[in-house]
């Protein structure tokens, strides 16, 4: 008789793997395959291609974690029949063809909710900084200047100030509460109106910005939403206009945002994200009234636990047939 | 009115001035190369003071002035003014109170969320050129972490409505419990720290708060505590705070005020763990323009004989 029944991956359901080539996943993996048999095509000598059409027929689910190193599109997808659900690490979805899932019935869960909080918690903490020069004030004290300059240059108050959020997702909306108790007043821009939303909508960033002191950026990169703050925006703003990044840097024209910064024709800028990361503008540097950051708006051991969790709560809630913790709605 | 002597005490805000010198015969007491000289001139001209928290009116400056009718502070602060003093010789005081109230508050949110999410060294490892070679690392979040409040008071009060929207748990010390407050109170300092995650000091100076953040409460604290001072830097023992660092008894501090300012100890300029700002909590041009407007309103009320907008005394 079998006193030890096999825990192999034979009883356990399987979920396609699909990470940056970079990427050690230690402690994550163990928790994954105490539940589900890992099909990873980085730990097999095939190549992907032939690893997926050949290995991967019967596979449900596919797990996105980062930007992997096969896209999540339609020549990946048509290689995987059977799939009804990608599970992606974070709250951008722009490596994954949303259009293509819809017409084949696949679910999509993202992360956002894990780490929404510290998202918001880093976009308020980077408006603050722009509006009243903390990282500013911080080198000029460690500096040692403060004895010898004295006088450090007047910051700028939050509250009464105009903040226009373009994206009021979850990181958007919580960003939009912090700030609210700051005395800021919001207005919002996103794909559609959101019934039941406190805040003034524009149908355009651009009339968003019109009306605003400050833009905070929290959507998602997708086709629609690359440049979107591009010339026009910025003109909108104006001159003592700021702006805040966390979502990602081609949402910006970054071109023309470091010009602007040069010449003093926009207020200053709170940027987490850039076009090329680690890549970071010269001109840039030399600014004070520019806060820069290392893409870290949701790097906590917090957020990265909260990840996992869901992670896994979404893949054990699709294998037992129980409604998703965290789908995407297709609009 | 211009003939009412005003004598500011030492350069506060370029249009502060320009407003007393519309309305006032403005004496700028740092432009007198001899202080004896000065009060020999034009002590029988001065009927107004406007001090603030580097230099006040102090009892030596009361004395020198026998026509000195009113003190209007450039600051909430009053711990450079003998109060009593002012009442015996009936010399009104002035103050401008909550029109820096949110200013000072945000600041406090921001050492805690620099302290936590080291946005400051983010800033720093960007500008010298360090991300090329690897990411900064994780920092802690701040969202629904508990924070203790030394001073219930209009500071107090607007730090706790910010850290709410973070979903932070609040408790507080103050003199008395206050009623009608819904956050836990702690009958002293050091019970406070002991069941927060972050404690900030925004009550006002006084010979009771002294250095009311010393060893035990900064033990208490703990190496995962952080204290943010918005205070004054003398509600701090500062020396016992390098060391609580140093030893890792604390784990981090925001400090937007220093014993000494403008000199800041060696120490804190060299950890990471610490945000440093130049007393900067009600500066912002909006702030600043209030103020003066407040000074100048106060002013204005007392030599027009009509009643004070924020007396103090």
């Amino acid at each position: 008789m079998d006193t030890n029944p096999p825990q192999n991956d034979a009883v356990l359901p399987k979920v396609l793997l699909l990470r940056p080539s970079a990427l050690t996943l230690l402690p994550l993996a163990a928790r994954l395959r105490a539940h589900f048999h890992l099909l990873d095509p980085l730990d097999s000598s095939e190549p992907a291609q032939s690893f997926l059409s050949l290995r991967c027929r019967s596979v449900r689910a596919l797990l996105c974690l980062f930007t992997p190193f096969v896209p999540v599109n339609a020549g990946t997808l048509d290689l995987l029949p059977s799939l009804e659900l990608i599970v992606v690490s974070s709250a951008g979805l722009e490596h994954v063809d949303l259009p293509y899932c819809r017409r084949r019935g696949i679910a999509v869960a993202n992360a956002s909710a894990a780490f929404c909080e510290d998202g918001a918690d880093y976009a308020v903490a980077m408006l603050i900084d722009v509006m009243r020069r903390v990282s500013h004030g911080d080198r000029f004290v460690r500096a040692g200047s403060w004895p010898v300059q004295r006088e450090f240059p007047l910051g700028f108050k939050l509250g009464g100030k105009r903040v226009g959020i373009v994206g009021l997702g979850s990181i958007g909306s919580k960003t939009a509460k912090r700030l609210v108790s700051f005395g800021c007043s919001i207005a919002y821009n996103s794909r559609k109106e959101k019934p039941h939303v406190p805040y003034p909508y524009y149908a355009n960033v651009r009339d968003l910005a019109a009306n605003s002191d400050i833009l905070v950026l929290c959507c998602a990169l997708t086709e629609g939403t690359r440049h979107i703050v591009g010339k026009d925006v910025m003109s909108a703003l104006g001159k003592g206009g700021v702006i805040i990044n966390v979502g990602r840097g081609a949402l910006v024209d970054e071109k023309e945002l470091v010009r602007r910064l040069v010449r003093g024709e926009i207020g200053g800028a709170g940027l987490d994200v850039f076009e090329k990361e680690p890549k970071v503008p010269d001109e840039l540097l030399a600014l004070d009234n520019v806060v820069l950051s290392p893409h870290r708006a949701v790097m906590t051991p917090e957020s990265l636990e909260a990840v996992q969790e869901l992670i896994i709560g979404n893949l054990r809630a699709f294998f037992s047939n129980e409604p998703l913790r965290s789908l995407v709605q297709h609009e | 009115m211009d003939a009412i002597g005003v004598l500011m005490t030492c350069p506060m805000f370029a249009y502060l001035e320009q407003e007393l010198e519309k309305r006032f015969k403005l004496y700028r007491f740092w432009d007198f190369p001899s202080q004896r000289q000065f009060f020999k001139s034009h002590s029988g001209s001065i009927r107004a003071v406007v001090g603030n928290t580097k230099l006040g009116a102090d009892s030596a400056l009361i004395d020198a002035l026998p026509r000195l009718e009113i003190v209007a502070s450039y600051s909430v602060g009053l711990d450079k003014i003998d109060l009593g003093k002012y009442e015996e010789k009936g010399i009104r005081v002035t103050n401008t109170p909550e029109v820096l109230t949110d200013d000072v508050a945000d600041i406090a949110i921001a050492l805690m969320l620099g302290v936590l999410r080291k946005f400051c060294g983010c800033d720093a490892f960007v500008r010298g050129g360090k991300w090329k070679g690897g990411d900064f690392g994780f920092t802690t979040k701040f969202s629904g972490k508990s924070i203790g409040i030394v001073g219930l008071g209009r500071i107090g009060s607007a730090i706790a409505k910010r850290a709410e929207a973070f979903n932070c748990p609040i408790s507080y010390y103050s003199r008395s419990e206050k009623p009608h407050v819904h956050y836990k109170y702690y009958p002293n300092p050091v019970a406070l720290a002991r069941h927060c995650r972050i404690l900030v000091v925004a009550c006002a100076l006084t010979e009771e708060t002294r250095h009311i953040i010393g060893r035990e409460v900064m033990d208490a604290l703990g190496p995962e505590g952080v204290l943010i001072n918005v205070g004054r830097g003398a509600h701090v023992d500062e020396p016992a705070l390098i060391s609580a660092l140093l030893e890792g008894r604390l784990g981090g501090a925001g400090l937007d005020v220093f014993e000494n300012e403008p000199e800041v100890a060696e120490e804190l300029l060299r950890m990471d763990n610490v945000v440093l700002l130049p007393h900067v909590g009600s500066d912002t041009v909006e702030t600043c323009e209030a103020m003066a407007d407040l000074v100048v309103a106060n002013l204005e009320a007392h030599f027009t004989g009509k009643p004070l907008l924020t007396p103090v005394v």
